[in-house]
């Protein structure tokens, strides 16, 4: 039975699911370094995606319209994170305890709107998979990576992108600045409460397009606490890449794919009894984390508030 | 780096918390009421005094609406209202999303304390705080489920239903109607209600195809509905075109069945809103067959000490079919037989 893991069905299957599982997480968890890279922790993620998740969903449904949606869920996002930006950099509230705040209203105004606005689970048809001529037939890969919906895409996408921006730009120089010292990006002229209200922002909306991507891309319904702690997860895959995108990329892989592979062990009827099966991916990337986290250096103003010394 | 860690375990911790979980419940136990606003304090009722109505108030684990568990319940009481002449008559207030057991022992304990005929606790979970908090309102009737458990209390009634059968007449249909022999089974977690679902629709496939081969997954979480999607996504791929699951979570599995032209079979709600092209059949709990038993001995005067099972036999059960599948007249008339057949015994269902 062990042997069939290794089938090339259960192959493309363990790789796609993977590819499919990790989408929100690197939205989310992107969103989240950029974040951390100029000091601001948020734990609000979860809250964020689960508003995103019910925007994008509740437009989509009443006006048909997904890329609508998932504007309004980009916006929604965009406007938790100006809220937290605003409680973390103008109030110097707590960073932990106000993203755990904001956590729980999302989750409960979620709930909320999706009572008012719902009152019961319905479906819509999210974003197709995009066939892409020539990639998309290619035996295995195809079927792997390119039969996916564009929100997929997105994802992968971002990577670089966030790369590009964090490592190639005067932006990410001045958000790795805030992050690190914040001292002495003020004293040279870079404005640190903009620069940080920014990623916080941009964190927010990420996490909005993060929730759209379950609920208008991926799984194409709303249900009350549908990310179901996948947020929080993505805040932890922030320390796991080392806070970089793509340590980012590697740690949603991993965890994705080592679910998709406890999806598939019990599927497969290998006896491995199903509470041991879905512990694996928590437990391999803890195990992970134990192995390297000494290796990585956080943003040394992480979740400092800044005030500036007159 | 202590401190990294430190928040890192407290992250992965508190993930895996959730996810393994599901819902916090985050706010405080809302009263919603559905009916009248009637005030809380029980006036002495005097003749002339319009009659009183029976209030009811019950606390869920998920959301009423949710498709499956707690919206069983909610559709019954709401049956039950109806039968009752309304809201007047029936007062029906309640508390959902209730995961943390802390604040549903909170909610149940209000409720009793103002003075509502009958207290429900539907989730097993809320079982050990019903035992503390039964004895100190002995004037106050409660039910929970799903358990056949008492304690041994004059004032507890409890209802379980018999899941196993109408898992069966799924598994039945599922084994007859699949043309690849593969079917599927998306779950939450393996205990209780859930098992005894799965156990009795694994029987019913085994029984009726002997060859058929059944793929179950627990997925470890009630809400995680991306993953129970991807499991269904999983089944598909390993040659299902019969699917079944159970609990909240399986909308996710629905949604992945549906597109990929798989079919359905539902439990605890009628799931063919869903889905109306996929869903074959779905197991509704009728628990108002339980709920009309317990309200005649409460007018009575007892207040517990009984426990009801929801079976085929009794209605507490009914298998429901979509009426835009288009089903065969013969797999119709098979399923109606099981049906028979579990009610006059003649099916036993062997469970592992």
């Amino acid at each position: 039975m062990i042997t069939d893991l290794l089938s090339t069905t259960v192959l493309i299957g363990i790789l796609a699911s993977g590819i499919r599982l990790a989408t929100p997480y690197l939205y989310a968890a992107i969103g989240e370094t950029f974040g951390q890279k100029s000091g601001v922790l948020n734990l609000g993620v979860e809250g964020q995606m689960l508003l995103g998740c019910f925007a994008a969903f509740y437009v989509a449904y009443t006006t048909g319209n997904l890329w609508l949606g998932l504007l309004a869920a980009m916006f929604v996002g965009a406007l938790m994170g100006l809220a937290m930006a605003f409680v973390t950099v103008n109030l110097h509230a707590q960073q932990g305890i106000s993203g755990i705040g904001f956590y729980l209203f999302g989750l409960g105004m979620s709930e909320l709107l999706f009572q008012r606005l719902m009152g019961t689970v319905e479906t819509v048809k999210g974003f197709p998979k995009i066939y892409i001529p020539g990639l998309s037939d290619i035996p295995g890969l195809g079927e792997i990576f390119f039969n996916q919906n564009i929100l997929v895409y997105g994802a992968y996408l971002l990577v670089p992108l966030a790369w590009f921006v964090l490592n190639k730009t005067t932006l990410g120089l001045k958000i790795r600045a805030v992050g690190e010292n914040p001292d002495a990006a003020d004293s040279l002229g870079v404005n640190v409460a903009r620069v940080r209200y920014f990623t916080i922002i941009l964190g927010g909306t990420l996490s909005g397009i993060a929730g759209a991507s379950l609920s208008i891309a991926l799984l194409n319904v709303f249900q009350q606490n549908m990310t179901s702690g996948l947020g929080f997860i993505a805040v932890a895959l922030v320390y796991f890449g080392g806070w970089k995108p793509v340590g980012v990329l590697g740690g949603a892989l991993l965890f994705s794919m080592v679910n998709s592979l406890q999806l598939w062990i019990q599927v497969l009827g290998i006896p491995v009894p199903s509470d041991i099966a879905v512990m694996m991916p928590y437990v391999l990337t803890i195990l992970v984390l134990v192995a390297t986290v000494s290796r990585v250096r956080s943003p040394s103003a992480l979740s400092k508030p800044f005030e500036r010394e007159s | 780096m202590k401190k990294i860690a430190w928040i890192l375990t407290f992250v992965m911790a508190l993930s895996l918390v959730l996810s393994a979980c599901g819902a916090p419940a985050t706010e405080a136990p809302v009263v919603e009421p559905v009916a009248t606003d009637a005030v809380a304090t029980e006036a002495p009722a005097t003749e002339a005094a319009p009659v009183e109505p029976f209030r009811v108030a019950v606390v869920m684990p998920s959301a009423i609406n949710d498709l499956a568990f707690s919206q069983s319940m909610y559709d019954a009481l709401m049956r039950i209202q109806e039968e009752k002449g309304g809201p007047e008559a029936f007062e029906i207030v309640y508390s959902e999303n209730m995961f943390v057991v802390d604040d549903a022992a909170a909610a149940i304990r209000d409720y009793a304390s103002q003075g509502f005929n009958l207290v429900i606790a539907h989730g097993s979970q809320y079982g050990s705080s019903l035992q503390e908090i039964a004895p100190d309102f002995p004037e106050t009737s409660f039910a929970w489920g799903t358990t056949a458990e008492t304690f041994g209390q004059p004032n507890i009634f409890a209802y379980e239903a018999a899941s196993q059968e109408g898992g069966y007449v799924n598994g039945v249909l599922a084994a007859t109607l699949s043309q690849s022999g593969t079917i599927g089974v998306v779950g939450p977690i393996e205990v209780g209600d859930a098992k005894l679902y799965v156990d009795g629709f694994k029987a019913g496939v085994l029984a009726t195809n002997p060859d058929a081969v059944v793929n179950v997954n627990y997925i470890g979480s009630f809400s995680d509905v991306a993953l129970a999607s991807e499991a269904a996504t999983t089944h598909i791929s390993a040659g299902a075109d019969a699917l079944t699951g159970t609990a909240q979570m399986v909308v996710g599995a629905i949604g992945k069945a549906e597109e990929s032209g798989a079919m359905w079979f539902g439990t605890q709600s009628n799931q063919s809103s869903l889905a109306p092209t996929i869903v074959v059949s779905s197991q509704v709990y009728h628990w108002e067959v339980a709920l009309r038993e317990m309200l005649a001995l409460i007018e009575a005067g007892t207040l517990g000490g009984q426990s009801f099972k929801a079976n085929l036999a009794n209605g507490g059960e009914v298998i429901e079919f979509n009426p835009d599948y288009d089903l065969s007249d013969d797999a119709k008339a098979l399923a109606d037989t099981t049906v028979q057949g579990i009610i006059d015994g003649t099916i036993t269902i062997t469970l592992p």
